[in-house]
């Protein structure tokens, strides 16, 4: 039954990189800036969950501090950061490089080089399914990635808000002549996004039980060819891209391990991709 | 006697080289290139490989800077259908590719890379200044190529692809001109650097060391020659420097890379610049000019 585990797996990491892509791609549709330091979001969700989990016992309020101080953290990024180089995206880069770089540090120096995890690990009953096993923190984060996503998509797609913030992406003049306030909606950009790697962090905490410095830069760049094979800004797209990256990953470690390392998968895909399909897998029409 | 501060020159020379490279790509024609690290890979391996088989170092910097820009042909070319918004990203899945790839080939070392390379037979001071040498020939084609006709059409080409194009620029050639010549300078430096380093691994080569480049170049001042060695001449120092705040020194750099970017998003030319303006030594500059990144 290989071949469902393995597909298990893949799907557990495109959840992981489906949260982590949707927010990066909501990111780069409204500002054009590679968000690097949205890696660091992730560890920093890891390292709120367990050190809360371990200190109150209680799992859901982790999970809540988390995502409260990933989105706020977040938010400060792009208030102090971003917004005075907005114009200069180069610029950004290199700045959310320094500030992904630093806030690794920071990590290390506070928490320790080594990995601190979980006192005592949640959700690891098992279940029994046809041929296979889960866990219930995998069932949590397909089942949880599921929701997240859908909330999100909903948002975008039927609330007011989610109008003003497809507008800001697709024509801003247009939609700030149409009275969306810029700032408003770039805020609660990076609140969302933040969150979402909060979430993505607190999910990884739990499957691997292993919370260390660098743990975010790998998802990190994974989820950067995601979002170019998703297609700007195309959250749906997103989401299917990063799935399918996990389960051709979960697949190409057994299989192309000889060729590249496992890591280079993820690129190796997306190169091939671009070769037939310039635009993305998913991209609506070129400008 | 002066074995230290030759090898620190050396390998300032070496990282003014790699900067004045990506400088062509991403300074003058606007390409942002997060994977410039695996073209002076190559260059390195192709380097080293050359050594282990007792070609000597002179003839060797030829193979590699070959190598390298052939590489760059055909990554430009992939990269020309690739949208714009992307190149950044693609760039760098080819770096990650370039890096993964070499790890799992035995016949290049495999993780370990390649060690034991050959010396130049220069001497210590001899190699520095050949380095130097070659460092100060690439500032001048840098400074004679952004005068010349050619770094007319490469700004024009990076401050709006789609007007470069109508008024007649053929836009795919002169990318991939600049990505020819950019990836093989690039591999001069990666067979200078493997030689003076005696040992290579494909983790030399990776994303850090392709956005240490990519910072000496922004830090610089994009597209500034100028800005962009003397760049290049404080970050190889800056860790040296720093070595007195051991555990802290990664915290600063990345500190460091911040506050620049965004207080002086110029870099150091702009600093230079308004210094020479405070002096008198420059002439005031319009407000619009020089407002691309």
């Amino acid at each position: 039954m290989i071949y469902v585990e393995l597909l298990v797996q893949g799907v557990l990491l495109g959840a992981i990189y489906a949260l982590m892509a949707i927010g990066l791609t909501l990111v780069y549709g409204l500002l054009r800036i590679l968000h690097i330091a949205h890696a660091a979001i992730l560890t920093l969700g890891a390292y709120v969950t367990v050190v809360v989990t371990n200190a109150t016992g209680s799992l859901a309020l982790a999970v809540v501090a988390a995502a409260l101080v990933c989105g706020i953290a977040g938010v400060l990024i792009y208030q102090w950061a971003y917004r005075p180089i907005i114009d200069r995206p180069l610029v950004a880069l290199v700045a959310s490089i320094g500030i992904y770089i630093a806030l690794e540090e920071l990590f290390r120096i506070v928490f320790g080089p080594y990995s601190i995890s979980f006192e005592a690990q949640p959700l690891d009953q098992r279940l029994s399914l046809i041929g296979f096993s889960l866990t219930a923190a995998e069932l949590v984060t397909i089942f949880g990635t599921t929701a997240l996503v859908l909330g999100l998509a909903t948002l975008l797609g039927r609330s007011r808000l989610g109008t003003a913030w497809r507008a800001t992406v697709t024509a801003p003049q247009i939609a700030v002549a149409f009275g969306v306030d810029l700032e408003h909606v770039r805020r609660l950009n990076f609140l969302v996004a933040s969150v979402l790697a909060a979430c993505a962090g607190a999910m990884v905490a739990i499957l691997n039980n292993v919370v260390e410095p660098t743990m975010g830069f790998v998802p990190g760049y994974k989820a950067l060819a995601v979002i170019v094979l998703g297609g700007l800004g195309n959250v749906r797209g997103t989401l299917v891209a990063a799935i399918l990256l996990g389960i051709i990953e979960a697949y190409g470690t057994i299989y192309l391990g000889s060729v590249m390392d496992r890591d280079a998968i993820a690129f190796a895909f997306l190169v091939v991709v671009l070769l037939i399909r310039p635009a993305g897998l998913f991209s609506k029409a070129t400008r | 006697m002066f074995d230290y501060q030759l090898s620190l020159l050396t390998v300032m020379g070496i990282n003014a080289i790699m900067a004045l490279s990506l400088n062509i790509i991403a300074g003058y024609c606007g390409q942002i290139s997060l994977g410039h690290a695996a073209f002076v890979g190559a260059g390195a391996y192709t380097a080293a490989l050359l050594a282990k088989l007792q070609v000597p170092f002179l003839v060797s910097l030829f193979p590699a800077a070959v190598v390298a820009g052939v590489l760059g042909v055909v990554i430009g070319i992939a990269s020309l259908r690739v949208r714009h918004d992307f190149l950044a990203i693609t760039t760098l899945g080819v770096g990650l590719l370039f890096v993964g790839i070499i790890r799992q080939q035995p016949a290049l070392g495999g993780a370990y890379g390649i060690s034991g390379i050959p010396s130049h037979e220069l001497g210590k001071g001899g190699f520095a200044l050949f380095v130097v040498g070659i460092a100060v020939v690439v500032a001048v084609f840098s400074i004679w190529l952004k005068r010349s006709w050619m770094g007319t059409a490469f700004d024009s080409i990076a401050d709006d692809e789609d007007t470069a194009r109508i008024v007649g620029i053929d836009v795919p050639v002169y990318k991939l001109i600049a990505f020819a010549m950019g990836t093989t300078i690039a591999g001069v430096a990666g067979c200078l650097y493997a030689y003076q380093v005696r040992f290579i691994g494909p983790d030399s080569f990776g994303f850090v060391e392709s956005i240490t480049i990519l910072s000496m170049v922004v830090i610089g001042g994009i597209g500034s020659v100028w800005g962009v060695v003397i760049a290049a001449a404080v970050l190889s120092v800056l860790p040296l420097w720093f070595q007195f705040v051991q555990d802290y020194k990664l915290l600063l750099y990345g500190t460091l890379l911040f506050v620049v970017m965004r207080f002086v998003p110029g870099g150091i030319a702009a600093m230079l610049g308004a210094a020479g303006r405070l002096i008198g030594l420059a002439r005031a500059v319009p407000a619009s000019q020089g407002a691309r990144e």
